[in-house]
Formats: C-alpha cells, structure tokens, sequence
C-alpha cells in the first residue's frame, strides 16, 4: 500500500519514455538489459578504470591491486625498458603527432622503420601500418574485394572482418566456424570468373581456437581464392619465429596477406598487412582507411619497431607463456569448469558461463579477489555464449599463475558454478 | 524446376528450423514470424544451397524478408 502511494507517478513517467520515439529507441532492450544488470548491484563489468598500471600484469583497478589476465599483452611487452627509451626518444625528436594522412605529411622516418621490421619479422616483401589493427581489415578486404568479387568468410570472423565486408561493394558468404566441407562447398558454387578472397584467423579470439589453416588454404588455392589471415593473437607467440598459426602449419608462402596488429603481442596500438603480392603498393592510393586518417604517432611506430624486433629473439619467453597457457587450462579443467577448448590451443583460455548473469557474478567475485579478466557476452561470442576470457602473459610467474588457480576455485564456489 | 516444386522442397528444409511450427505462407516473415537468429539463417540458408547447389550471398539475403520472396529468389538463382 504504502509502495503504491510512494510511486504514483512511476507508470505515466514510464509511458512518456516510451512514447518520446526518437533514433536511440532501437537501444532499448540493451538499455534495459544493462540497467537490470547494474540494479542487481553488480559492478559494471564494461566501466573498469585502471587507476595505475604497475607491470604487464598488475594494476590498480578500482582501488584494487589487481592480477591482470584479460589484456593482450601476450608477450608483455609494454614496460620493456628498450620499447620504452625509443617511445620517449621519438616523443623528443619528432613531437607527439603527425597530423597529417600516411599519403601526405604523415609518413616519418620511424613508419618507414616500423614496415622495415615487418618486412624482416615475417620475411615477406611488402609491409603496410594501418592506424589500428580494425583498419587494417577494414582497409584490405573493402579494397581488394570489389563490386561482383566474393568474400568468403568465416561466421565467427572478428567485428573488423565483418565491418570490412559492409564497407565494401563484393558479395558476401560466410560459412560454418571451421568447417572445411562448408569452405569447399561455397567456393565450388561461386560463378566462373568472379573473384574470390577467403578471410580467416588464425586464433579466434572468443574460444581461443586455432583454424585447420593448412587444410583451408588448400581448399581455397584449389579454388583459385586469394588468402587473407587475421593474425592479430598469435603474432609474437605461435610459430618457431612467432609470424602465426600459418607458420605453425607450414602454410604461410601460401597466404596472400597477413594482417596484424601492434595493440597485443607488440604492446602499443596500430595495425598492418604484410604481403608479398607484387602489386602490393597500390594499395596506399586506393585503400581509404589507410589514406583518410592520420598516421600514427612517432612515439608509437618507434615504439612498435623496437618491440617487433625484440619479439624476433622471443623464444624463451614464447616458452614460458605456452606452460603458463597450459598449467592455467589444466588447472581450470582440474577445478571443474567447462573451458572453450579440450587442451589449449593459444595464449586465450576461455571459461564458459552458464548465463549472463552468473557471469557477472563470477566476474566481479574474481576482481574482488584480486583478478582481471574478461567478461564476454553476445554479440561479441559465438552461438550467445557468456565467457570469462582469460589471456595469459609471459611476464606471469608459475606462481601468480597458481595464486590466479586459487581465486577461480573460490570465486567458483562462491558463486556457485563449481 | 518450377514454383511449386521450389516451394514445395523449401517447405521441407524448413520444418527442423520451424520449432513453433508457425504456419508458412508466402508474408511469414524469417525475422519476425518464424524469430531466426543468425546463427539459424546461416544453417537454414546453408541447406537451402545444398538442396539447390546454389549460393545466396549476404547481400541476397538482405533482400530476403518473407518466405514467399526466399521462393521466387531460389527460382531466380537455379534459372541462372
């Protein structure tokens, strides 16, 4: 009764919020989806502040010093001393921007140097920095395919994939996650003569699943379709000198361009495509998301150039991340929960949650113990999944990896998912 | 092949991803109607160029709203 009279205005408030239609309408359900989440006095798992950054693997997040085990800094990169002297030596001599287009006055010394280090880390002719690793994709696959080419593509591709594919003018299949019957069947139907460009990763980034590349490239080359490989979470760790998965298989000669990025293994921001299509250059004049933005910073390139030459000489370090990727996997298993993949197949070691709420709840029961990592919920993840996605470092010692053990078994009890 | 074998055929395919066994006619729209998701378009679609050996890209698809237009389309594709 009392409620009934503390509330008399609540249901002509509510109406005259549903009746004022306007274009953020369409954000309604995941506006309200959000609300019910926070009311349920959750932490905002999508609002977390890093107050103080201590190492590759350990902040200060909200107010809480904390284990980091949802970034992608594989190869922990980010605090070398070297990648750091040659950011601030750059930020001194060049300034803290070019303000200009990479085709204008936006191309230095250090983006000349950073492709250089590209070249030499794949081996490969042909080198291109994008701004960030989603203009890369953005950039090569809209440009390369044209209007009455196909793109053939993997359903669970990458938002940048995806984004490249709408940007573009070619026809788009995509077809079921890994499936090589599926690849062979449409690529057999495309009509005579059209071209044709399948797009796949190497590690797909929600399961942390590796493609049966080499099985798939030989699908596609045997259907005349160019390759393009997003590599983007295994550069720097998978691989005998780190180039990805299509190293790993024996497959990269065959892949016609790899695109990658500086923000994971390489610890700053950018991304690229290597290639060793002769041709290849054109595509700084024609490719819009390269051409219609600024370069990247100085301080970033020599950043990145430094770091891609370290990680040519990683191997003890790739060592060390994959017992790390497979004493975590192990001991998750041990525990109870149920993992994206049987054994681990990359530095991604996702936890499957039984919904989206329980999700959250083990989420923030693991940051108040002490440990970061990444909530993920549709659409983001295949088939509607909500994921706890844990990506190792090589900077993580055995030990915090066996401390981060402990917090999911009684993070999991608590909540009640173990 | 004709209309009415064409429809016929995708009336089959359509049955497993029917799962509130909506009453099809040519209006009942894919999203709203029959609530595909998708993940249920790409396998619904995948059958349909099994049974047809035809491709029905994307952008097709965008066109593709009711299960009347699905018919006539997949009639296009084979005429080709």
């Amino acid at each position: 009764m009392s409620e009934g009279i503390s509330q008399p205005d609540a249901p002509i408030e509510a109406d005259r919020a549903a009746s004022e239609k306007d274009l953020f309408s369409k954000f309604d359900d995941i506006i309200g989806q959000r609300e019910a989440l926070l009311a349920g006095g959750f932490e905002d798992p999508f609002n977390l502040v890093m107050e103080k950054v201590l190492s590759p693997t350990r902040a200060i997040c909200n107010g809480r010093d904390t284990i980091l085990l949802g970034t992608y800094n594989y190869m922990g990169m980010t605090f070398d001393p070297d990648v750091i002297e040659a950011g601030k030596q750059a930020l001194e001599q060049f300034g803290s921007g070019t303000t200009g287009s990479r085709v204008l006055n936006g191309t230095y010394q250090g983006h000349r140097e950073v492709e250089q280090a590209l070249r030499e880390f794949y081996a490969m002719d042909h080198a291109m920095v994008f701004s960030t690793g989603y203009q890369a994709n953005l950039g090569i696959i809209s440009t390369v395919a044209g209007k009455g080419d196909y793109v053939v593509l993997d359903i669970d591709s990458h938002a940048s994939i995806w984004d490249g594919c709408s940007l573009g003018n070619a026809e788009i299949v995509p077809f079921r996650h890994n499936d090589l019957d599926a690849l062979e069947k449409r690529l057999r139907r495309i009509p005579e003569g059209a071209g044709k460009l399948v797009v796949l990763e190497g590690v797909y980034s929600m399961l942390g699943d590796v493609a049966p590349l080499k099985e798939m490239i030989a699908i596609a080359k045997k259907h005349g379709a160019m390759v393009l490989v997003d590599e983007a979470h295994s550069m720097g760790f998978i691989g005998p000198n780190g180039r990805g998965v299509a190293e790993e298989q024996g497959v990269i000669g065959e892949v016609d361009f790899i695109i990658g990025t500086f923000s994971k293994s390489v610890g700053t921001v950018g991304g690229f495509c290597v290639s060793n299509h002769p041709k290849f250059e054109i595509l700084r004049l024609v490719c819009r998301p390269y051409v219609f933005t600024a370069s990247l910073p100085p301080s970033v390139v020599a950043t990145a150039a430094t770091s891609v030459r370290k990680l040519m000489h990683g191997s003890n370090k790739r060592a060390h991340l994959w017992e790390n990727s497979k004493r975590l996997h192990g001991g998750l298993t041990a525990l109870g929960f149920t993992l994206g993949t049987q054994e681990p197949q990359s530095a991604i070691v996702a936890v499957i949650m039984p919904d989206l709420e329980r999700g959250a709840a083990m989420w923030e029961a693991l940051l108040h113990e002490g440990l970061y990592v990444n909530l993920a919920r549709p659409p983001a993840t295949p088939a509607g999944m909500t994921l706890l996605r844990c990506s190792l470092c090589a900077e993580h010692s055995a030990e915090e990896v066996e401390t981060i053990l402990g917090m999911f078994e009684r993070a999991g009890k608590a909540v009640g998912i173990i | 092949m004709d209309r009415a074998e064409v429809d016929e055929r995708i009336r089959k395919l359509i049955e497993p991803f029917n799962k509130k066994g909506v009453a099809i006619e040519d209006g009942t729209t894919f999203a709203g109607d029959l609530e595909f998701d998708s993940l249920t378009v790409m396998d619904f679609v995948a059958a349909i160029e099994d049974e047809f050996d035809i491709i029905i890209s994307m952008n097709q698809q965008a066109e593709i709203e009711t299960y009347g237009q699905l018919v006539d389309a997949v009639c296009r594709l084979q005429g080709n």
